[in-house]
C-alpha cells in the first residue's frame, strides 16, 4: 500500500469516526486509537498523537457555537482545566514510560465503560443536597436559556468534581481521548449541573486538556505530520457533517450500534493488549 | 455575573471566544490541508512506515524547530505548523479568558487562567522530563 492510498484509508475511517461520533455524541476519538494500531498496524504512540490532535480539532469546533448559545459555564471549565491540564501532563508522561501493551489494556478498559456508561439511563437526581459553600465564593452559580426563561443552578461537590476531572485529564494525556465518560461523571454526577450545561462545558474543556497533553507528545515526537493530517481533517469534517444532521436523524438505534462497536474494540484491545501484539 | 469595566461581561467573553476558536481551527485545517497536498504530491507514491516507533526528526518537535524549518520541510513542515496552530488555539483562547476576567476586575479567575495557562505553556516547552 503506497502513502497515497494509506491516507486515503485513514481520512476515510477518520471520517466516518468523526461523523458517528458527533451523531451520536459519543465522540470520534475514541475509535481512532483502535482503528490505527489495530487495523492498520500502527505503532500506539503515533496512534495516540494523532487521535490528540483530532481532539483539539473537533471539541475547539464545536465549542466555539455552544459557547454563543450561553449553556457553557466558562467559570467552572476554567476552574476544573488546573485539574485537567496538570492530569494531562502526567498522563502525557506516564505514556512515555509505559509499555504499549499496559496502554493497550487501560485503553480497552476505558472503551469499555464509555460503552456501558452510555446505556445508563440518566435518572433524575435528588435536588436534596446543600449548596457547595466553596461553589458560592467561587462564583461558580450559573444560568442558562431555556423556554421559560433563564434557568438558575447551583454547583455542589467541587472538590470531588475536580478530582475526578483529574482522573480524565491523566486518560486524555494518556490514551489521547477527551475522556466524555468520565467527565459526565464528574459534571453531572457530583457536580450535579444540568445536561446541557454540563456537555457543553465539558467539550469547552476538552480542547485545552487536549493542547496540555500535545505539546508533550509534540516534542516526543509522537505526532506524525503524515498520519496527524488525514486523522484531524478527517475527523474534524465528519463531525462537522454529523452535527449538521444531527437534529434530523434518529440517533436511537445508532447510538447502540456505535456502542456495540465500542465495546467490541475494548474487548479486542485487552486482547491485543494481553498477548503482547500492541 | 457583574460586569465592571467597559461593558466587559461573561457573554461578551463568550462571543470573543467563540469567535477565536473557530477561527484558529480554520486556519489549522487550512494549512494542514495545504501541508497534505504538497505532501502527497511528493511522496504519494511512497511506502509508509509506522509500524515501528521512531520517532519524529528534532525539527519537527520544537516550536522553534517547526518555526524556523517550515518552508524547508515542504509537505511535513507545513503541515507540522498548521498542527502548532491547532494546539496554539486553545491556549490562546486560556490567554484570552486572562484579559477577560482583568477587565471584569474578577482577581480570582485572572489567577485561575494563569494557571491554566502557565501549565500549558510549561507543557509547549516540553513538558516534564
Amino acid at each position: 500500500m503506497t502513502i497515497l492510498a494509506f491516507t486515503g484509508l485513514l481520512a476515510a475511517g477518520s471520517l466516518l469516526a468523526g461523523f458517528l461520533g458527533a451523531l451520536t455524541g459519543l465522540g470520534g476519538g475514541v475509535v481512532i486509537v483502535p482503528l490505527l494500531t489495530l487495523a492498520l498496524g500502527v505503532d500506539i504512540h503515533y496512534a495516540v498523537g494523532a487521535s490528540l490532535v483530532s481532539v483539539i480539532a473537533t471539541s475547539s469546533g464545536a465549542a466555539a457555537a455552544y459557547v454563543r448559545e450561553g449553556f457553557t459555564n466558562l467559570r467552572v471549565g476554567m476552574l476544573l482545566e488546573i485539574a485537567t491540564t496538570l492530569g494531562a501532563l502526567a498522563g502525557a508522561a506516564l505514556a512515555a514510560v509505559l509499555a504499549p501493551s499496559v496502554i493497550a489494556v487501560v485503553f480497552g478498559l476505558v472503551l469499555l465503560h464509555s460503552a456501558w456508561v452510555s446505556r445508563q439511563r440518566a435518572d433524575p437526581l435528588p435536588d436534596g443536597a446543600a449548596p457547595d459553600p466553596l461553589a458560592t465564593r467561587l462564583r461558580l452559580d450559573g444560568s442558562y436559556p431555556s423556554p421559560h426563561g433563564m434557568q438558575r443552578y447551583q454547583v455542589r461537590h467541587v472538590p470531588a468534581g475536580a478530582a475526578l476531572m483529574a482522573v480524565a485529564g491523566v486518560l486524555s494525556g494518556l490514551l489521547g481521548i477527551g475522556s466524555g465518560a468520565v467527565k459526565v461523571l464528574a459534571m453531572d454526577r457530583a457536580m450535579r449541573l444540568p445536561f446541557k450545561v454540563s456537555t457543553t462545558t465539558s467539550n469547552f474543556m476538552i480542547g485545552v486538556t487536549a493542547a496540555a497533553g500535545a505539546g508533550v507528545y509534540l516534542w516526543r515526537g509522537y505526532i506524525d505530520p503524515g498520519l496527524a493530517m488525514p486523522v484531524m481533517l478527517g475527523v474534524l469534517a465528519g463531525s462537522l457533517l454529523g452535527a449538521r444532521v444531527l437534529a434530523a436523524a434518529p440517533s436511537q438505534h445508532l447510538r447502540l450500534v456505535f456502542t456495540i462497536v465500542i465495546a467490541l474494540l475494548g474487548a479486542e484491545m485487552i486482547l491485543n493488549g494481553l498477548t503482547g501484539r500492541l | 455575573m457583574t460586569s465592571a469595566g467597559a461593558g466587559w461581561s461573561d457573554e461578551r467573553l463568550a462571543r470573543w471566544i467563540g469567535n477565536l476558536l473557530r477561527v484558529g481551527v480554520g486556519t489549522a485545517a487550512a494549512v494542514v490541508l495545504l501541508g497534505g497536498v504538497l505532501y502527497l504530491a511528493r511522496h504519494g507514491g511512497e511506502m509508509p512506515s509506522y509500524r515501528v516507533f521512531h520517532g519524529e526528526p528534532s525539527q519537527l518537535r520544537s516550536v522553534g524547530g517547526i518555526l524556523r524549518s517550515a518552508p524547508q520541510l515542504g509537505g511535513r513542515g507545513i503541515i507540522q505548523l498548521g498542527l502548532l496552530l491547532l494546539i496554539a488555539t486553545p491556549i490562546a483562547r486560556v490567554a484570552f479568558a486572562v484579559l477577560g476576567f482583568a477587565m471584569e476586575r474578577d482577581r480570582t479567575y485572572v489567577l485561575v487562567s494563569l494557571i491554566v495557562l502557565a501549565t500549558l505553556l510549561f507543557s509547549l516547552a516540553g513538558g516534564p522530563r
